[in-house]
């Protein structure tokens, strides 16, 4: 009660107090709606199982025995084994890591690049702007995924140039939101305050342009999520993204599609994995969309 | 004011926003520790004489001298230190994500200047804002806190011009006696100049010693601000504002 | 039957002192008639305006009945309240420039504000939104309706948004500080405007600001602010005789145009 009452604190007493409320403040807007809480412990709970892969995971993620090929669905084997004998779940838990790596890396590269360029562009206008724009929208105007495959192809196969093809085709949507936020930031009056204080355009842009734009960013980046899941699994599964024996979830689809119809659970338990992470992005997104929402943030 | 030459001086001054010229022929001098009104019509162009002066109307032409420099196409570092602007419209002049404590610290970050608490909480003192809202950020502050805080920001950097642009029209006559008390000291302890924008005569009458009256985009008269006792205007425009403020009564 | 009735209401934030009322136990009734609140910055008049519209978000919290022709909206869902905005209350808020749409021109907010009222051909919908431009005494209203709310003037922005808030004929108009940014000759004729809307649809009208003889002027009666309580209640025409000491202070911190005062009187904020 008392960590509540300083959380909640109408003046704060330092400057990590007054960020500390308003995070506790938006992480207590967030519980309200239980769809996102759901989401939010989908991703804890990929986090932790990412963390902890080897301590959960009966076996290993390679353990090849021809003798237990394709077994069903058991209480030794819960998800079955798959052609090679490999414990599947064993598999889709040390999956977990690959597709974290990729959804982090992803995020980490496309995000910052997409805020950037379109920060500048809105903030200059002018042909800066053109430029900048004219660029983003031939990336836009072709669908994403042959854009990913595409890319993929001219790399070569491997999650690294899976990951790098995927940010590529990710980035300008984000710069488009960010021009658009940009736009109705550049003529507040406190940036022509901030510049006659003295402030560079790179000091303007980076700590009071960016700042306001990050929400959105975030709510888009975790609704994209999902998408970004999708697009590395389909990668994998025509063999331009991780290459076997990963235990990439896309790949492990495709290395069962051969039988699917008598041994469905080789391709069905990491079909389900991908759609539960997704799920939980998207819930998350949808949460942080109702609850950091641009137009409601100024007044937060 | 042993410095002759005046802190403001525009000659024939005409400003434009994208081609259209919204002000004409402008032309008057502030000596140093003089302050000076810019009254008018709404929509005349006042706010836009200051945004000239400090560079952020860009499209000027004409003579501008600020403090001996040259006047400027955009906001530059070194005139940041000695000329200073407030903004109208409190709500949009403050970053709706920073608190108190970041807004004033930051002109503070930007010259490389030390000693940043003590800074930031002696400004609160002066503009009469508790020590509490230090660490609030804009939207849990009335309107006219807001405005202070804005008037602290201006004074971070303690400079030798202010501009204000209706400093005190969002607050309520109680503010705004502080704040105009506050000017007037900060005034006779620092020597600053003032260029005033503002639509309350009285303000002007207590505050000011000259002012000019601006009617769409032109000056229609200079005067002293005893004027005002008066009413001795010749300017029709002048004596019809004269009038309308419940002077003469 | 009353248009407005405010019973108890209260407005409070969370403090490590627990929660503090900005605003306590304001009660009020409103009939078509003009009513002022005025009190000194920070006294929650832009709150209780807020709270009226619902529009206090958390933490802050409000309490009492507000009832708007008999029909309580304390009750009312968000989607309901939404149909109420605008509509049937309207206000005016304090932050003119920043209430505006940055990336929409100013015509076409004003004529999506009155397509939420009543759909009409694209062509009156303009005509229109002329006419209240050129009410508000905005000259040039073809220009300015094309123009987006950073390029216009302090007081440019008020009227308009004023004209926004008219065009759908409110019942009930909350204007917190209407005409700050307005030089008086303006600030009569939208003041005037707003009067002829009460006199002659039987509008509502609370006109909150610190502009003491402008609310004397244009108010029938007046609420008297401090700290969150009415101090004092009283016909408008008798602002001047004020007895309760916070107005008197108020009053003498105005300044006068014959001014030769080197300080003004300001209160004592100890509190
Ligand atoms: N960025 C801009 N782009 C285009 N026109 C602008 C811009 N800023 C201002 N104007 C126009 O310039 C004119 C003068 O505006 P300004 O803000 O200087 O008026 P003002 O005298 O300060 O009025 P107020 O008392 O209402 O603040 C107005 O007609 C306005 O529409
Ligand atoms: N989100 C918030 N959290 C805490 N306190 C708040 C919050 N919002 C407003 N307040 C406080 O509520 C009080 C009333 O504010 P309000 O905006 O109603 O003042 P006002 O009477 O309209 O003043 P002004 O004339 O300056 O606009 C102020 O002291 C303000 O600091
Ligand atoms: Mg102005
Ligand atoms: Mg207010």
């Amino acid at each position: 009660m008392e960590m509540r009452s300083w959380l909640l604190d109408d003046s704060p007493a330092s400057r990590g107090q007054a960020a500390a409320g308003r995070a506790y403040r938006i992480g207590l807007d967030l519980m309200r709606n239980p769809l996102t809480v759901l989401g939010a412990a989908i991703i804890a709970l990929l986090v932790l199982t990412a963390i902890f892969a080897p301590w959960i995971a009966p076996e290993a993620w390679d353990g090849q025995n021809l003798e237990r090929r394709l077994l069903p669905p058991s209480a030794e084997h819960w998800m079955g084994t798959d052609q090679l004998g490999r414990d599947i779940f064993s598999r889709v838990i040390h999956g977990t890591r690959i597709t974290l790596m990729i959804v982090a890396l992803v995020a980490v590269i496309s995000a910052p690049l997409g805020l950037l360029i379109g920060a500048v562009s809105g903030y200059f206008s002018g042909w800066t702007d053109r430029i900048l724009m004219g660029v983003t929208d031939v990336f836009l105007s072709m669908p994403k995924l042959v854009l990913a495959l595409a890319f993929a192809a001219a790399l070569g196969p491997g999650i690294e140039n899976a990951i790098i093809a995927i940010a590529i085709t990710t980035w300008p949507a984000y710069a488009r939101i960010a021009r658009a936020e940009t736009l109705t930031i550049r003529n507040a009056e406190f940036t022509d305050a901030a510049r006659l204080l003295g402030a560079s355009h790179t000091r303007v842009i980076l700590r009071h342009v960016l700042p306001l734009c990050t929400s959105s960013m975030i709510i888009r980046v975790t609704l994209d999520m999902a998408g970004i899941i999708l697009t590395a699994a389909g990668l994998g599964f025509l063999g331009l993204g991780a290459q076997p024996p990963a235990p990439e979830w896309g790949a492990m689809i495709s290395g069962g599609r051969s039988f699917i119809f008598d041994q469905w659970w080789v391709s069905t338990m990491p079909g389900f994995a991908i759609i539960t992470v997704s799920l939980g992005f998207c819930f998350l997104g949808d949460g942080l969309r109702d609850v950091l929402d641009p137009k409601s943030e100024t007044k937060r | 004011m042993t410095d002759p030459s005046p802190s403001i001086s525009l000659r024939n001054l005409d400003i434009a926003y994208g081609g259209v010229r919204v002000v004409q022929g402008v032309t008057f001098d502030v000596a140093r520790g003089e302050s000076f009104a810019l009254v008018g019509e709404s929509g005349s162009g006042k706010s836009t004489v200051l945004k000239a002066l400090c560079g952020l109307a860009p499209e000027w032409t004409g003579t501008m001298q600020v403090l001996g420099q040259p006047g400027l196409h955009r906001p530059n570092r070194a005139m940041a230190r000695r000329c200073q602007m407030v903004f109208q419209d409190p709500y949009g002049s403050l970053h709706p994500r920073k608190t108190v404590d970041a807004v004033l610290s930051e002109p503070l970050a930007i010259h490389g200047i030390g000693d940043r608490d003590e800074r930031v909480e002696q400004a609160l003192v002066d503009v009469g804002l508790d020590r509490r809202f230090r660490f609030r950020y804009p939207h849990q502050m009335s309107g006219g806190q807001r405005q202070r805080v804005a008037i602290a920001r201006a004074l971070m950097l303690e400079p030798e011009v202010m501009l204000l642009d209706e400093p005190t029209s969002a607050l309520d006559v109680s503010v705004q006696a502080e704040i105009l008390n506050l000017l007037k000291r900060l005034r006779a302890e620092r020597g600053l100049t003032y260029l005033l924008v503002t639509h309350n005569l009285p303000v002007v009458s207590f505050l000011c010693e000259r002012m000019a009256v601006m009617n769409k985009g032109r000056i229609v008269e200079i005067a002293q601000a005893t004027a005002l006792h008066d009413g001795s205007f010749t300017d029709p425009y002048s004596l019809a504002l004269y009038a309308a403020s419940g002077g003469n009564r | 039957m009353s248009l407005l009735s405010v019973e108890n209401l209260n407005v409070s934030f969370p403090t490590p002192q627990g929660r503090v009322n900005v605003v306590e136990n304001l009660s009020f009734e409103l009939g078509q008639e003009r009513l002022g609140i005025v009190g000194e910055s920070g006294s929650g008049k832009s709150m209780t305006g807020r709270a009226i519209l619902r529009l206090i978000r958390p933490p802050g919290r409000v309490d009492g009945r507000i009832l708007l022709e008999g029909a309580d909206l304390t009750g009312l869902g968000e989607r309901q309240m939404r149909a109420i905005r605008g509509a049937r209350i309207s206000m005016i808020m304090q932050d003119p420039r920043y209430s505006l749409n940055p990336v929409m021109t100013v015509g076409r907010q004003i004529e999506e504000a009155l397509w939420v009222h009543e759909r009409l051909p694209r062509r009156e919908m303009k005509a229109r939104t002329r006419q209240m431009l050129e009410a508000v005494r905005i000259n040039d209203p073809d220009r300015v309706a094309r123009m987006y709310a950073h390029e216009l003037s302090g007081g440019m922005g008020q009227r308009v948004m004023i004209a926004m808030m008219l065009i759908p004929r409110p019942r009930l108009l909350i204007a917190d500080e209407p005409t700050s940014a307005l030089d008086v000759s303006v600030q009569g004729d939208v003041l005037t405007l707003i009067d002829d809307l009460v006199r002659d649809t039987g509008m509502g009208l609370i006109l909150i600001s610190h502009d003491l003889p402008l609310v004397a002027r244009y108010c029938d009666r007046i609420l008297v602010m401090n700290s969150g309580r009415v101090v004092e209640t009283c016909r408008a025409s008798d602002l001047y005789n004020a007895t309760h000491p916070y107005t008197r202070g108020l009053l003498a911190a105005v300044p006068k145009m014959h001014e030769t005062r080197d300080w003004l009187p300001v209160m004592d904020r100890t509190t």
